[in-house]
């Protein structure tokens, strides 16, 4: 395999994309497995915070909205689902990781949606920061993967927007609205910060990601980028970012913000989150209760498969 | 970073080249966004049959008016080549007298 390793290298030297036919090392190939169903199961797990309030947003025009959302991140989960595919995993095998829990997802998802106003802060705030990371991960070397983050980004978009609008009317409201508003940024401000993951100085596979340019961009980096573009957009709202610290740095051109508390994101990640439990039960129970369905769609196929060679 | 969540406890790597077990077809599905152009390839999916999958190709891959016409494909009905024989297939960079800008024409004779 040494001719493959060769062209391995020469291909990531020249900025051109691994294809799923190509030599990868084995490193690559599981980083990547790892990396695109985490976010595909983030995706579809996603679905959940939000889907909880399609039946009470409080408009016909935003319960339209929101379900459109709530679709494109189930088409998410697919097209990055496909992806993973393509380095040799089954999509049985990957729902089996998930729904046992040996697979995980975007801790983000295992907090509470507790008002109409979290699906503001969720737009804004929880796709901004995909975004910001979704953005760099266009130029991932792997091909399928980058292909899926082109078509993602531009509907994620759409995500920001719709839930900076809903922000918006809030804040132009009444003072409970408006309050309801700014107790939403207050629970999510952290966690979405959190979504970057670990400093770099922590972060044990970050440096091989950025050799083999399936990262592109730091952690911190990536921090830094999205509270840069977030702080200005909170003021606009009127809003009061829940961090005594952050301040804009004249000399760095950027806002220095306080600590994170690490302590509650490895509880999150290791399963202790306000969320965990009850996201991967439904996500099963739901799973469990189509399987008549998908059983039947199967016979049906294979029926239509063996009249068809008949 | 967003979609890598640090390892923990618990968590295992997928097998690879396992034989997929229940699992649905594979599908290729390809959407010509407006007439006059060719169908392209858009993405795949998993379904039980063809009409299933032209359905979900819709659901899938076209929620904004991405197109007009949607064409799915057996994945295992495509015949690929191999990369490594690509020498063999595309053989043109040997044969530059194929390309027009292979020939010297003078400026004074035009646009050809
Ligand atoms: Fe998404
Ligand atoms: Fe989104």
């Amino acid at each position: 395999m040494e001719n493959g390793e060769a062209r391995f290298r020469a291909l990531l030297e020249a900025e051109e994309k691994i294809e799923p036919t190509d030599w990868m090392p084995e490193g690559y190939r599981q980083t990547l497995i790892r990396q695109i169903a985490q976010h595909a199961h983030s995706e579809i797990i996603g679905m959940q915070p939000e889907g909880n309030w399609i039946s009470r947003a409080p408009t016909l025009r935003r319960k339209a909205i929101l379900m459109a959302k709530v679709q494109d991140e189930a088409g998410h989960g697919l097209y990055l689902y496909s992806a993973a595919e393509t380095l040799g995993v089954t999509r049985d095998q990957l729902m089996d990781l998930l729904h046992t829990g040996r697979q995980k997802y975007s801790s983000i998802f295992n907090y509470p949606t507790l008002s109409w106003a979290d699906m503001g802060a969720i737009g804004w705030l929880v796709d901004g920061a995909a975004i910001t990371n979704q953005v760099m991960l266009k130029r991932c070397s792997y091909g399928p993967y980058a292909r899926a983050m082109v078509k993602i980004c531009l509907e994620e978009s759409f995500h920001q927007r719709q839930g900076y609008e809903i922000m918006l009317a809030l804040c132009r409201g009444s003072e409970e609205q408006k309050a309801m508003a700014q107790d939403a940024l207050n629970r999510w401000w952290w966690p979405s910060l959190m979504m970057f993951g670990p400093h770099d100085s922590e972060s044990t596979h970050s440096e091989q990601s950025i050799e083999w340019k399936i990262k592109r961009v730091s952690n911190d980096d990536l921090r830094q980028q999205f509270v840069d573009m977030t702080v200005p957009q909170a003021d606009y709202l009127g809003l009061v970012v829940p961090d005594p610290s952050l301040a804009w740095n004249e000399d760095r051109q950027h806002y220095d913000f306080g600590p994170i508390d690490w302590d509650e994101f490895w509880s999150v990640v290791k399963g202790h989150g306000p969320m965990n439990q009850e996201r991967i039960e439904h996500k099963r129970r739901v799973w469990d209760e189509g399987a008549w369905v998908r059983e039947a769609a199967a016979a049906f196929g294979e029926r239509e498969r063996n009249r068809g060679a008949a | 970073m967003t979609y890598s969540v640090p390892k923990v406890a618990g968590e295992v790597e997928a097998e690879v080249g396992r034989e997929a077990e229940s699992v649905w077809p594979l599908w290729e599905v390809f959407i010509r966004q407006k007439r006059g152009l060719s169908h392209v390839h858009a993405g795949s999916l998993h379904a039980s049959d063809a009409e299933a999958a032209l359905l979900a190709a819709r659901d899938v891959y076209t929620r904004r008016v991405e197109g007009v016409s949607i064409w799915v494909v057996s994945s295992a009905d495509i015949v690929a080549s191999d990369p490594d024989d690509a020498p063999a297939f595309f053989e043109s960079i040997e044969k530059p007298y194929r390309h027009a800008t292979h020939y010297d024409i003078p400026d004074e004779v035009g646009q050809m």
